[in-house]
């Protein structure tokens, strides 16, 4: 379960996230839709604490992320994050890009993180690229790896931030299609996203971000079909 | 016009005695290529490291070795060092001087070579999991040393031009060296050392091809 109680952070005078309240329950996805610049990525690497906070707590499965004992590189192990820019390990191949957490971080032998890693590719669907650089795939093939990539760590929970903001609109499909599989099988995942069917079709909840408050939160059903909030439905007419 | 007769004979006969001083040469400038880029990894963490004193340390070396003669360098540490009673042998003091100057440009390239590495690849690391250390070891350093693969070759040629100026702290068994006396022996100035520049020549040479060989077998992506 990820707790997230009263968070504020700050950059510089900008304050970002003013007091956030949020509980994702374990096998529960949440997608977090909104503007640019309303919080919703900060909130992502809060969690798995890439950026301090100011202000309220996160816990996840009762350890708090940001107090001074946590072992954050220990947390992290059980959260996996991908970014919009899917930041792919140049120098690896593919297969190297998603052994290397397991094998570095868990102390895997090679064999173990060859079978976790070809797994895991196969389950995106790169089963045919293992020996490939990442600079010689699409920016879609790039972006599931990068998934396989966190997943070969076996995390409880998966926070998604904007990841197919980056790529070409004929790209978007493939990507979402692996996130659409993983919720199918009962990962908890957090999804920042602008994809607004994706968002209705896999979430259990859907949270609407504005200037760093989260304005709504509801079931997808009732939030784009009576959206209560008039910046979301401002938000909804805009996007639609 | 001229009056000089070419003794080609006697410098040939000396080609054995040159090659093994041709392998000295060789040999100082590979352990000075090590030692420098040992440093320089560590002069390059030390800027990163946050600390005033140690990134100070750090800036202090590299202005050094970049902005003063690589000569003085290794006077001093024959030298220099002398007068306060550290006594170095010629190699020592040679290898430490041509070392010195290694670090220091190699640093300053190191520091280039981070800054193409964007920051989100040790984010990506760090969200795996990953130390601070094992981020940079795994992650960033592959990636710098792909980028200042270049400049460290052109500082290993360097290097191996630089070890002739040993003769200066009295080192006589290196390319130079061995050259050297033989001149003062002789007096074939042109002969003597005519051959050990075309040696010179082969050696920067080889290193340059080998150089590309590794790159091309490392840097497949």
């Amino acid at each position: 379960m990820i707790e997230i109680q009263n968070v504020r952070k700050s950059f510089g005078s900008l304050e970002v996230l003013k007091g956030i309240d949020l509980t994702v329950q374990k096998g529960e996805v949440v997608t977090v839709i909104g503007g640019s610049g309303s919080g919703k990525s900060t909130l992502l690497t809060c969690i798995n604490g890439l950026e301090p906070i100011d202000s309220g707590r996160i816990l996840v499965d009762g350890t708090e992320v940001h107090a001074k004992a946590t072992n954050l590189n220990k947390l992290r192990q059980k959260i996996g994050i991908v970014f919009q820019q899917w930041n792919a390990f140049p120098h690896l191949t593919v297969l190297e890009n998603v052994m290397l957490a397991p094998r570095k971080v868990l102390g895997m032998a090679k064999s173990e993180a060859e079978a976790m890693a070809v797994k895991q590719l196969t389950h995106v669907g790169l089963a045919d690229k293992l020996k490939t650089y990442p600079s010689r795939m699409s920016g879609g093939q790039q972006q599931r790896m990068a998934i396989a990539r966190a997943l070969a760590m076996s995390p409880d929970y998966m926070l998604f931030d904007e990841v197919t903001s980056a790529l070409d609109p004929q790209l978007v499909g493939e990507v979402l299609d692996t996130l659409r599989m993983l919720a199918s099988e009962g990962m908890t995942m957090i999804c920042v996203t602008h994809e607004m069917k994706f968002a209705r079709e896999v979430s259990d909840r859907v949270a609407f971000f504005h200037k760093g408050v989260m304005a709504e939160i509801a079931a997808p059903a009732e939030l784009f079909g009576a959206p209560k909030d008039p910046e979301l439905q401002k938000f909804l007419a805009a996007t639609h | 016009m001229f009056n000089y007769t070419f003794h080609w004979n006697q410098a040939l006969k000396a080609l054995p005695q040159m090659l093994d001083g041709a392998l000295v040469t060789l040999k100082i400038a590979l352990l000075s290529m090590a030692i420098g880029l040992a440093f320089a990894l560590l002069l390059t963490l030390f800027r990163l490291s946050g600390s005033r004193i140690l990134s100070g340390f750090a800036r202090t070396w590299i202005e050094i070795a970049r902005n003063t003669p690589a000569l003085f360098q290794i006077y001093m540490a024959h030298f220099g060092l002398g007068s306060f009673g550290i006594h170095l042998s010629p190699f020592t003091a040679l290898l430490a001087g041509i070392a010195f100057n290694n670090a220091g440009y190699l640093a300053e390239n190191f520091r280039g070579a981070l800054k193409a590495i964007p920051d989100t690849q040790t984010r990506a690391g760090r969200s795996l999991g990953m130390s601070a250390i094992q981020a940079f070891r795994l992650i960033v350093l592959p990636q710098m040393l792909r980028v200042a693969f270049l400049p460290i070759t052109n500082q290993m040629v360097w290097a191996i031009l630089m070890t002739s100026l040993g003769v200066t702290v009295g080192m006589n068994t290196d390319l130079a060296g061995v050259t050297q006396e033989l001149n003062a022996r002789s007096f074939r100035t042109f002969e003597f050392f005519a051959i050990a520049a075309v040696i010179y020549y082969a050696i920067a040479k080889v290193v340059t091809l080998a150089a590309r060989l590794i790159a091309w077998r490392m840097f497949r992506y």
